[in-house]
């Protein structure tokens, strides 16, 4: 059971937007990391897909997602999907959530990346998901970069926080 | 011009950094990769749905009185 929640660092991104966010230089010196994230995208639709790289790498990663949008529930294995947030044309003003947990994240191990997200939308078409990835490189995490699908960018007031966690 | 936002955990610093063309590129390249995911997807449904129809049609029965049959 962790003991200690810190905050590393947050960002909250700006009038111009944001084509992707990256967490670099992430200290080793935690058991566990937590990134928690509020975002929208300014694509043309109602939702927009979330990527994540680790340590700038987009490969090795084995994904496994239980996912329901609107009345259907999917699974299946997308490579580095971390989830969706609402897009242009969803309910305005509202916003995605994320929780992305990280273990043993600075381990000489394959690394095993936990998500859950809703994206918030007040319409009928709304995703949910529950992803696990493993991530089958031993090196330690030293940054996370979240990439949206399709080009968009991530819309002012979106924010990301990482927290580092300690079990002892 | 599109920016990415980049945070140091060392620092505490937030950049936002103008994406080089090779980012820019990468990022099309993703779009369109996923475009073309999405259209095979739609494509292998409709597909199935044809062949669906076909079978039924061959059968003789409707969508319901099929469902009857493995219900």
């Amino acid at each position: 059971m962790a003991t200690t929640y810190t905050l590393i660092s947050s960002v909250t991104v700006g009038s111009g937007g944001a084509a992707n966010i990256e967490f670099t230089s992430i200290p080793s010196t935690y058991t566990d990391l937590v990134l928690k994230l509020s975002g929208r995208s300014n694509r043309s639709e109602t939702t927009e897909f979330l990527n994540i790289n680790l340590n700038s790498s987009a490969s090795n990663f084995d994904n496994k997602t239980l996912e329901s949008a609107g009345t259907s529930v999917y699974s299946g294995s997308y490579g580095t999907y971390i989830g969706s947030i609402p897009a242009a044309t969803a309910t305005a003003n509202t916003f995605g959530s994320f929780e992305i947990y990280i273990p043993n994240y600075a381990g000489s191990n394959f690394k095993s990346v936990s998500s859950d997200s809703a994206s918030e939308n007040n319409l009928a078409q709304n995703y949910q998901d529950l992803i696990a990835i493993l991530w089958s490189q031993t090196a330690a995490i030293t940054s996370i970069k979240l990439v949206p699908s399709n080009a968009s960018n991530f819309v002012q007031y979106s924010n990301a926080y990482l927290y580092g966690i300690s079990n002892a | 011009m599109t920016n990415k936002i980049v945070v140091d955990c060392s620092t505490g610093e937030v950049q936002e950094i103008a994406l080089t063309a090779e980012e820019i590129a990468e990022r099309e390249a993703m779009a369109a990769e996923y475009a073309a995911q999405k259209a095979q997807e739609k494509a292998d449904k409709a597909a199935k749905a044809e062949a669906k129809a076909e079978l039924l049609e061959k059968l003789g029965i409707t969508a319901e009185e099929a469902q009857l049959l493995l219900s």
